[in-house]
């Protein structure tokens, strides 16, 4: 057991462990004063302009807000991390089994994503930083800027213009369960995928290029030329593969960034995941909604960065002896 | 000014006025700018000037980028969004500046439980994915243009404050803040004086590449009907009222697109210019948290 705890790791872990549980509670803080910071009452603005007296009370009671707010701020933490997270205002279904219905869809579309964006950002990152300055690097710098510069509802919008209603190849919208349909699921996911993917794959582009740039002028890769290692060798073994650390914390980031950031893209393409939810409960200013998908992103977000720097200190022994 | 300030400064006009790519792209942006400042004089029709017998005409001599489903001019339009869309990026990113580079260059200075409290607060708000943390300030806030401009001044005013603190640390130990103390100067004069000139660099940088992602994020916004309200015209929303007219009518979709496109290309490929020469050692953490 002592062994455990001083084993750096695990004192690493442990460090970064504690910090997010620090800034999960920040991010507790805020959510909660979200539908506190509303100017004028939220559930008479939930409600819009016909309602009954009896429907303002129910609604009020029932999301505790007639309560004083220091109870509330105790009880919504104490459900929030029971998993509890208040009813929607529109119909009042539990937040929690709405996010959890969401779920899937989000997470299938972000996973194809970036490894869509992975399939490009590998190859032409370490291909433009073994050939530095010459004129490939430069188109594929070129490349990368505009893909971070393109809207990516607008590359949808005439993604499906051309794919789906001219061509006729694949289907404008929508959402098939991949355990239900695995062909349908494949066929309605290329198109936002590859909306999601080419973005990412442009930003990860640049990170990739200078991570092996950055590892092709350290010392060690010198020694390994100087002793007469194949080119081959020393590109693979000794500049890619440690190249590939950085990258690695580059793509937790990017996961973590696609699945609270497809929110216009599930827009675009009809895709019910999280992202649509979030735009449908803003528009209709149903907070506890807002509150339950805005936490659940951030602690994902939260969690993709603790696995990241977990197999960080796994891989890098720097990292968890400093 | 020392010699040495003006050869400093004289070598870094020489290193971007040398980089084609940023004489380019700067050079862009000034027609940009140009063309959003005078969008209401120049604009060859009324941006509400609805002509329905003229309605989903394409490019032509009379209306360059065409017309929209209501026979208003895409062009007339498209110049009075940019001017909408560089106005709330431009104030947006000087309340992030205002801001962040106030919180940062304190924290970074006086250090203690006030750089504790200031950074637990920045990470906090770095736990938000950028487009979310957006959305939560319009879904208190309501939407409009003003709730657009707080939204997007919110969501990069901690980018600013982490910048601006990294290099206030640096600079804090450098020999001549420590002489200029150790002489009696006063905390406001250090600041204003040694502090903010030597971290303008990176900020600089982070500017340019912050209101790229702001012209992106007001679009994103606007598209979703949360941004700037009809009947002002917005990129954004030019782009989603396309939606339905896009096979026949595509160039209602491609010319705000286009403009969008170009406006933060411009203003990427000029912060990647000016990075190179004023903060070559800067990662910058704002692509990571890129909009989408």
């Amino acid at each position: 057991m002592t062994r455990l705890v001083t084993h750096p790791i695990a004192r690493f872990l442990a460090r970064r462990l504690a910090y997010s549980a620090v800034v999960l509670f920040g991010v507790l803080i805020v959510v909660f004063a979200l539908v506190h910071l509303v100017p004028g009452d939220p559930v008479r603005i939930a409600l819009g302009t016909r309602y009954s007296p009896q429907a303002y009370e129910a609604l009020r009671s029932a999301s505790g807000l007639d309560k004083p707010i220091i109870q509330q701020f105790f009880s919504y933490i104490g459900s929030a991390l029971t998993g509890d997270l208040g009813v929607s205002f529109r119909n009042g279904d539990p937040v929690t089994v709405i996010l959890l219905e969401r779920l899937p869809a989000t997470v299938s579309l972000a996973v194809v994503g970036i490894l869509i964006a992975m399939l490009i950002a590998l190859p032409a990152g370490i291909w433009s930083a073994l050939h530095e300055g010459r004129a490939s690097d430069a188109i594929i710098r070129v490349a990368s800027q505009f893909g971070v510069s393109v809207p990516d509802f607008w590359m949808g919008i005439l993604l499906i213009a051309l794919f789906a209603t001219t061509l006729g190849w694949l289907p404008t919208s929508g959402y098939q369960p991949l355990l239900d349909n695995p062909g349908g699921w494949l066929r309605h996911i290329v198109l936002p995928a590859l909306t999601v993917g080419l973005v990412a794959g442009a930003i990860m582009t640049r990170y990739v290029r200078s991570a092996v740039l950055e590892v092709a002028s350290m010392g060690y890769v010198r020694t390994a030329r100087s002793k007469g290692l194949s080119p081959r060798v020393v590109t693979f073994r000794h500049t890619v593969r440690n190249a590939l650390i950085p990258v690695l914390t580059i793509t937790g980031i990017q996961l973590a960034t696609i699945l609270g950031g497809v929110i216009v893209v599930e827009v675009v393409f009809a895709w019910p995941g999280l992202g649509r939810l979030v735009y449908n409960a803003v528009a209709t200013r149903d907070y506890p909604v807002i509150q339950g998908a805005v936490l659940l992103i951030a602690a994902l977000f939260l969690l993709i960065n603790l696995i990241v720097d977990a197999l960080y200190a796994v891989v890098d022994p720097r990292i968890r002896l400093s | 000014m020392t010699t040495a300030e003006t050869n400093t400064r004289v070598s870094s006009w020489r290193l971007l006025l040398g980089n084609p790519v940023t004489v380019v792209s700067g050079a862009i942006l000034a027609v940009i700018v140009i063309v959003a400042l005078t969008a209401n004089w120049i604009a060859p029709y009324g941006i509400n000037d609805v002509n329905v017998p003229d309605a989903l005409q394409g490019p032509s001599g009379a209306h360059w980028f065409g017309t929209d489903e209501l026979g208003r001019d895409v062009f007339s339009r498209v110049l009075v969004a940019t001017q909408a869309s560089l106005r709330v990026a431009v104030i947006s990113v000087v309340f992030a500046v205002v801001v962040g580079v106030t919180v940062g260059v304190v924290s970074g200075y006086r250090g203690g439980w006030l750089d504790t409290i200031f950074m637990r607060v920045v990470d906090v708000m770095f736990a938000f994915p950028v487009l979310l943390l957006a959305l939560a300030v319009v879904a208190i806030l309501g939407p409009g243009m003003t709730t657009t401009i707080l939204a997007i001044g919110i969501v990069y005013t901690p980018i600013f404050a982490r910048v601006a603190r990294a290099s206030t640390l640096s600079v804090r130990v450098e020999p001549y803040v420590s002489v200029s103390r150790s002489m009696g100067t006063g905390h406001l004069y250090i600041l204003s004086r040694h502090i903010v000139p030597n971290i303008a660099g990176p900020l600089v940088v982070q500017t340019s590449l912050s209101l790229a992602f702001a012209i992106l994020s007001e679009a994103l916004l606007s598209f979703l009907g949360l941004g700037i309200q009809p009947p002002q015209p917005s990129l954004g929303r030019m782009i989603f009222d396309s939606q339905g007219f896009v096979t026949m009518a595509w160039w209602m979709a491609v010319f705000p697109g286009a403009a969008i496109f170009v406006t933060v290309l411009a203003f990427n490929l000029l912060g990647d210019g000016l990075r190179d020469v004023l903060d070559p050692k800067q990662r910058t953490m704002i692509e990571a948290r890129r909009k989408q």
